[in-house]
């Protein structure tokens, strides 16, 4: 497992996140985060799909595969999917995502299931300052160094 | 590539110049430029010139989101003859600038990330064209009140118009309302004309005391399933003569007078109701029979039903209105143990000469002649307290000032008191209102709350508040107060969204698709909003965005073809194992499996392009326009370049 980043890394490094947003709720509502002003630390880059029922797992894996920090992807609330469902079978996907990367013996805390509504910019914002607290506890994604950019090399350097 | 300054949006927060060299660097990239506006007329120039001088062929554009600005840019492509689906932007505003605004290095790198995600993905992009389905030229209006007349009305010049109103009459709030503000014009006589003017529209359809049970399809072509309640008279042969409301020996509460009269379980809201027919009340009613003889048509049939009723139309107009908060939590005002407690909508009907008491200016407790009284704003409104609403509800200062000011044309010498944090005069001859009742007609403006409501022995109120520009503790006698309560999204408006698909704001209104630039549109294309569903607003405001709103509709409806982005999805069938996993997670049932032929086909024109399928594909045979495998990937893999942390 990864180790707890020292004190010095924290100070000189600013987490990445990959957002996956859904594109009626999630992107709308960080579009009102926006528009409201609402600051947090430079740390999210938004990929926008039309529904998170696009989202596949080896999105997250691939973005996490290429050094980002943590994946959120962010869905509507239960219910409220313009495309009447898509999110429930992100939530089912979410679960096997977790569990993958656990096998995978990365910090699973690296992946967010959120639900963020059009008119949630506030909640987006409290989720984005707290989930960079808690990467900046978790530390950088070992994978993301320049030279060890294959699996193999990462094995032998996480142990 | 082309990066906005939007001004100094973010031109202070991103050091455009540099994202500007930054983006030089990338690959595909052969002109990189910044300019203070991209979406003007010059910015648009200034693609159009490179598109045409062929020193670009694909565009990308970081700047505000592109929920806003997409539209824009992709018409200059179009312009230019390149097709608009080469076109990405980069949202470098809402995401980066504004959120991010005190740091300046870490919102550039977010910046030049986005843009090399833009670049990306537009290198990738297909061209596509955008599809065409044809449109049905009928339309809905869910509500009839001012704002469901009116979009109905305008909607009814062109087209069939369905007005569909859950209660047994058309008119709304606006009918129980005795004068109008800053006018001073009678209310009923405004709006009655108007819903006869409805009932006898020969293109609109009412159905009143109805609901919408469901909603299916969309933009163009929406399936609803209308649930027409049973009123037990039928309304073809009811001739509107009373006779079973004056047999009937029911007593119940009359929701018009908000429950300060009473009336029979059959009924008629008002007597200037449209349709001006009776309905019986089935909570109510104790199936007696009386009025079945009493009725000379033999228009009342016990038996009947709720009746179903499906419509096919092109676009619906939601017009359901508000409700008003019910002060009785708020234990301090004594609403629920005083009679002379009432809030502001129950005193239009004490002033109303239809109302309980016919006008006259008494407490409702005892009837007797009324010497003070007292108005308090912002109940419930203004509020952050738990149950309480942070917003502004518009409209109660006006009528605060109208009831006051009637209550002095008719009686000079009673003392009216109003309570009010601010007053907020802010539409056209507002202030020009609150001047003349300040100062001809001698209302008591004091800023500041009332803090306890004592009830006397004689029914009259021991109000005891503060005056905060005195800084003082100020206590009154008083024979009514006024509760100016907060205007609320009606029960079960959160429902109808869900069964339409569009959302609610945080306090449960419903959410406008861009607050300036489509105020009256909804997420769902094809549906439109207007008045108090959305925000709490007075009779101008909702009338002109009742109009708005149905002109958006008739601007569509008389298109004839919807244009729909090209966000469906495709199977190849050489790849494809028949597996049917898409199949059955299609919400739409979009994806047809042929079982003597084999062949799993998507329809384009049932795909509404969620990508749920491309997802689920094992065999990744399915590919979603624009956002597919190429276009997501290639994103992502770009998204984060390698950097050192050590």
């Amino acid at each position: 497992m990864e180790n707890v980043v020292s004190h010095d890394v924290k100070q000189i490094w600013t987490p990445r996140i990959l957002g996956i947003f859904c594109n009626w709720c999630s992107y709308t509502g960080a579009d009102g985060a926006g528009t409201a002003r609402m600051q947090r630390p430079p740390v999210l880059r938004i990929l926008r799909v039309m529904c998170s029922g696009r989202v596949e797992p080896e999105m997250v894996f691939r973005a996490l595969k290429n050094g980002a920090d943590g994946v959120i992807v962010s869905t509507c609330h239960a219910g409220d999917c313009h495309y009447i469902q898509g999110n429930f079978k992100t939530f089912r996907k979410a679960s096997l995502i977790t569990r993958f990367l656990e096998q995978m013996g990365v910090n699973p805390k690296r992946f967010v299931l959120a639900n963020i509504s059009a008119s949630e910019g506030a909640e987006l914002t409290k989720l984005i300052n707290e989930y960079t607290e808690e990467l900046l506890e978790i530390g950088p994604n070992p994978l993301n160094c320049k030279d060890n950019l294959s699996f193999k090399t990462i094995d032998e350097k996480e142990g | 590539m082309y990066t906005c300054h939007c001004g100094k949006n973010i031109a202070d927060v991103i050091d455009v110049d540099e994202l500007t060299e930054y983006a030089k660097t990338l690959p595909h990239v052969t002109a990189a430029r910044n300019y203070k506006f991209m979406c003007s007329n010059t910015g648009q120039e200034l693609i159009l010139a490179d598109i045409n001088s062929g020193l670009v062929n694909r565009v990308v554009v970081a700047a505000c989101s592109p929920l806003m600005h997409e539209p824009t840019f992709r018409s200059v492509l179009k312009k230019a003859g390149l097709n608009p689906y080469f076109f990405e932007q980069a949202n470098i505003r809402e995401e980066v600038s504004w959120v991010s605004s005190t740091n300046h290095e870490g919102a550039l790198q977010v910046a030049k990330d986005h843009v090399r995600m833009a670049v990306a993905k537009v290198t990738s992009n297909d061209a596509l064209s955008i599809s065409k389905f044809p449109v049905l030229q009928e339309a809905l209006v869910i509500g009839g009140g001012i704002s469901g007349m009116y979009a109905a009305l305008a909607l009814a010049d062109n087209f069939k118009t369905y007005l569909v109103e859950s209660s047994p009459t058309i008119g709304g709030h606006m009918a129980q309302l005795d004068k109008t503000f800053p006018t001073m014009d009678c209310s009923a006589c405004i709006i009655t004309p108007k819903m006869v003017e409805v009932s006898r529209h020969p293109n609109i359809n009412l159905l009143t005391y109805s609901e919408v049970e469901s909603v299916q399809g969309s933009i163009g072509n929406f399936q609803v399933k209308i649930k027409k309640k049973t009123r037990k008279i039928n309304h073809d042969i009811c001739t509107g003569c009373g006779q079973c409301a004056q047999v009937c020996p029911v007593t119940t509460p009359n929701e018009f007078d908000l429950n300060m009269s009473h009336r029979s379980a059959a009924y008629i809201p008002f007597p200037q109701a449209i349709p001006p027919k009776y309905t019986i009340d089935t909570n109510a009613c104790i199936e007696c029979g009386m009025c079945v003889d009493a009725c000379e048509v033999g228009a009342i049939d016990l038996s009947q039903q709720d009746e179903f009723i499906d419509l096919n139309v092109g676009a619906i107009v939601v017009t359901t209105g508000n409700d008003i908060l019910d002060p009785s939590g708020l234990l301090r005002y004594n609403y629920y143990k005083s009679k002379n407690v009432v809030t502001g909508l129950q005193m239009e009907r004490l002033l109303s000469s239809t109302g309980p008491m016919q006008g006259k200016i008494v407490r409702p407790s005892d009837g007797k002649e009324i010497e003070s009284i007292v108005f308090l704003q912002c109940v419930g409104s203004r509020d952050f307290h738990e149950g309480m609403h942070k917003y502004c509800s518009r409209v109660c200062c006006m009528y605060a000032l109208k009831q006051a000011r009637l209550l002095k044309e008719k009686h000079p010498e009673i003392n009216a008191y109003i309570f009010y944090i601010e007053l907020r005069a802010f539409g056209k001859g507002y202030e020009e209102f609150y001047e003349r009742t300040g100062r001809q007609y001698g209302v008591n403006f004091i800023r500041g709350r009332i803090g306890d409501v004592f009830i006397q022995a004689d029914s009259s109120l021991k109000i005891v508040g503060i005056d905060t520009l005195m800084e003082a503790k100020i206590e009154l006698d008083a024979d009514m107060l006024v509760l100016c309560t907060a205007i609320e999204p009606r029960k079960g408006s959160l429902d109808l969204a869900k069964k339409i698909g569009f959302q609610c704001t945080e306090d449960g209104f419903y959410m406008e698709a861009h607050p300036k630039l489509r105020p009256v549109d909804t997420l769902v294309d094809g549906v439109y909003l207007a008045g108090t569903c959305q925000a709490p607003r007075d009779i101008p405001d909702t009338v002109s965005q009742a109009q708005a709103a149905a002109m958006r509709a008739v601007n569509f409806l008389s298109k004839k073809e919807v244009e729909i982005e090209p966000y469906y999805s495709i199977i190849n069938e050489a790849v494809c194992s028949r597996c049917l996993s898409c199949v059955e997670l299609c919400p739409y049932n979009a994806i047809k499996y042929d079982k003597f032929q084999n062949v799993v086909s998507i329809s384009k024109v049932e795909c509404k392009g969620c990508g749920t399928c491309v997802a689920a594909c094992p065999c990744k045979a399915i590919e979603q326009n624009h956002f597919g495998e190429r276009q997501v990937f290639s994103m992502i893999e770009t998204a984060m370049p390698p950097v050192d942390v050590e």
